[in-house]
């Protein structure tokens, strides 16, 4: 990891204070490279979801989450700062993982960030549609029905959509939480393809639960277990010669999860049910 | 499953299943038919009782009219829809910004304990039966408006009337559509909170642009909810309105509306057999305008949901 860093977090812990309390992430110092892609992987409920969320402080919308630690963004603290919180949130962009259109038009989906951010006029903003539609491959798909509403896409589609929309808002980093976990394997594929020629251009920090695919997209890997940082290591590296015993497990497919010593599950975000409408 | 069954016992258990099976099917059509027999009964019912005062008055001089005088066989119903359109366009005027602002309030800003004794404090609000607060307008209400608001805008008012009402009913129906909006918000899943402000919105902007249009088609029947409450509100109207058959002058005088027309009537001229059919048909006539609000919103609530799905 030799190139400039986008993003480092230090010593970063976050706690849920529920009925139990649980250390989602615990004291994770780590570094993310600029214009790669780097992959958090780890078994289920070991807080990769609340890490991501942590790097843009979008885990402050859970009550109860209590963090200690600091993210830089660049040079820039991005807790201890009096940079407001949508500029820092601007800044790293968010996909979830369940594809979600807003509830506008197709066309106001990728406007949305950017009018919130500057004054456009209206070619300016019919430019900037088009430009990242094509960026995600979209603009082909869509480009004859972009006053219908974002929800009547495809599944596949909508995750483009939200990639889209990250990217009008111009963000330095992109966080994509298993942005092709609830997709099919035809559009999971064309997702993949959309974030492999991103990672030229932006720094992503992608979860994910598939192993195949991070072996595919990542330049890094990240395993965290149960919270802690395990091994970080460019992907070839980590994949074919493991420092670390749970890594080699891990990598092995005998992920040896210890499921006694999860976290509480219900306090751990990373599973998160499916919200139906 | 008995292991020492044989198999024709098997079979017979299997055709008591099947039987049962075929039978609850009729009940629960029986029972759904039932409800919409219910509705075609109490419809007929109105109509057929009606029938003497259609054919002795068009119905359209009736609703234009504004005396009401059954001794004098004068039946005009238009101070009752003044006074209802009044009372209606009023107390939802002064409820809906209130429910809209309050239901954001508690989904969205509210946490911990704050949010729980706001939310309980509302619902117990929602529980309460509406005679209570007529009673408590009567004491409060009441010499509120007559002595300052009324001077206040420079009308005058006896205290009872149209605002009075009006004022009441905002305050009976807020509670509910609260409750309703706030369910409508909550179930909105993170993921648009998350995207929203994932791309650096601010609260009040995923609020404005996202949430709000998200849960619209919830809101909207919450809304709409509390507007049939209004319309056919009776007892708060009736204790507070007034009862006056003329068309008010100003909001600040007293009214009717087709329900406290009804039941002002109902009981001492329920003898003279005009008078019962004309209460009748604007019995007719509430149950007719409901029906068609509530199709008209479930078109627009169609729409709603394609233009703001999610």
């Amino acid at each position: 990891m030799s190139n400039d860093i986008a993003l480092r977090t230090d010593d970063l812990e976050v706690t849920y204070t529920g009925n139990r309390e649980v250390t989602a992430v615990d004291g994770v110092s780590t570094e993310f490279a600029e214009n790669k892609l780097t992959a958090i992987i780890g078994p289920s409920g070991c807080g990769k979801s609340t890490l991501l969320k942590a790097l843009n402080r979008l885990h402050e919308i859970q009550p109860n989450a209590e963090i200690t630690g600091e993210v830089y963004l660049g040079d820039e603290a991005i807790y201890d700062t009096d940079d407001p919180l949508p500029e820092i949130r601007r800044r790293v962009g968010y996909v979830p993982q369940t594809p979600t259109a807003l509830p506008l038009s197709i066309y106001n989906n990728v406007a949305y960030g950017a009018k919130i951010h500057g004054d456009h006029s209206s070619e300016e903003l019919d430019d900037l549609v088009e430009s990242y539609l094509r960026k995600v491959n979209l603009w082909d798909e869509v480009k004859d029905r972009l006053d219908d509403p974002g929800a009547e896409l495809s599944t596949g589609q909508v995750q483009r959509l939200c990639l889209a929309r990250s990217l009008a808002v111009e963000p330095e980093v992109l966080l994509c939480d298993e942005v092709t976990s609830a997709l099919d394997p035809i559009s999971a594929e064309q997702v993949e393809e959309t974030l492999e020629d991103l990672k030229e251009e932006y720094t992503i920090v992608m979860v994910t639960h598939s192993m195949d695919q991070a072996k595919r997209l990542a330049d890094d890997v990240i395993f965290l277990y149960l919270g802690e940082l395990v091994e970080a290591n460019d992907t070839r590296s980590f994949f074919e010669n493991p420092q670390h015993e749970r890594t080699q497990e891990f990598v092995k497919g005998h992920t040896a999860v210890d499921y006694d010593d999860e976290p509480d599950e219900e306090s751990v975000t990373d599973e998160q049910p499916v919200a139906t409408r | 499953m008995g292991t020492t069954e044989t198999p024709s016992e098997g079979a017979n258990r299997l055709d008591r299943r099947l039987l049962l099976e075929r039978l609850s099917s009729y009940w629960l059509v029986g029972a759904g038919l039932f409800a919409v027999a219910l509705f075609g009964l109490i419809v007929l019912t109105l109509v057929q009782q009606s029938i003497p005062i259609v054919s002795e008055y068009s119905l359209f001089q009736m609703m234009t009219s504004s005396n009401w005088d059954p001794a004098a066989d004068e039946f005009g119903f238009l101070p009752a829809i003044v006074g209802t359109i009044y009372v209606t366009v009023l107390s939802m005027a002064m409820g809906t910004p209130l429910a809209i602002l309050a239901a954001i309030y508690i989904a969205e800003y509210a946490e911990g304990r704050t949010k729980m004794l706001v939310s309980s404090f509302i619902d117990v609000l929602a529980a309460i039966p509406s005679v209570i607060f007529g009673l408590v307008g009567l004491i409060v209400v009441v010499p509120f408006v007559g002595d300052y608001l009324a001077p206040a805008v420079g009308a005058h008012s006896i205290g009872l009337g149209i605002v009075t009402v009006s004022l009441v009913m905002a305050i009976i129906v807020t509670p509910f559509m609260i409750s309703l909006s706030v369910e409508s918000l909550e179930a909105l899943p993170d993921e648009l909170r998350e995207s929203s402000l994932g791309v650096g919105a601010t609260k009040w902007e995923t609020i404005r642009t996202v949430l709000l249009r998200a849960a619209g088609p919830g809101i909207f029947s919450a809304i709409l909810l509390g507007f049939g409450r209004v319309f056919g509100a009776t007892i708060v109207p009736a204790m507070l309105i007034g009862g006056q058959t003329a068309i008010p002058e100003s909001p600040f005088d007293a009214g009717e509306t087709l329900p406290t027309l009804i039941v002002n009537d109902f009981g001492e001229l329920m003898s003279i057999p005009l008078t019962q059919s004309a209460l009748i048909l604007v019995g007719l006539m509430l149950l007719v305008i409901v029906w068609l609000f509530n199709f008209g919103a479930m078109l627009v609530r169609r729409r709603l949901q394609r233009r703001w799905q999610y």
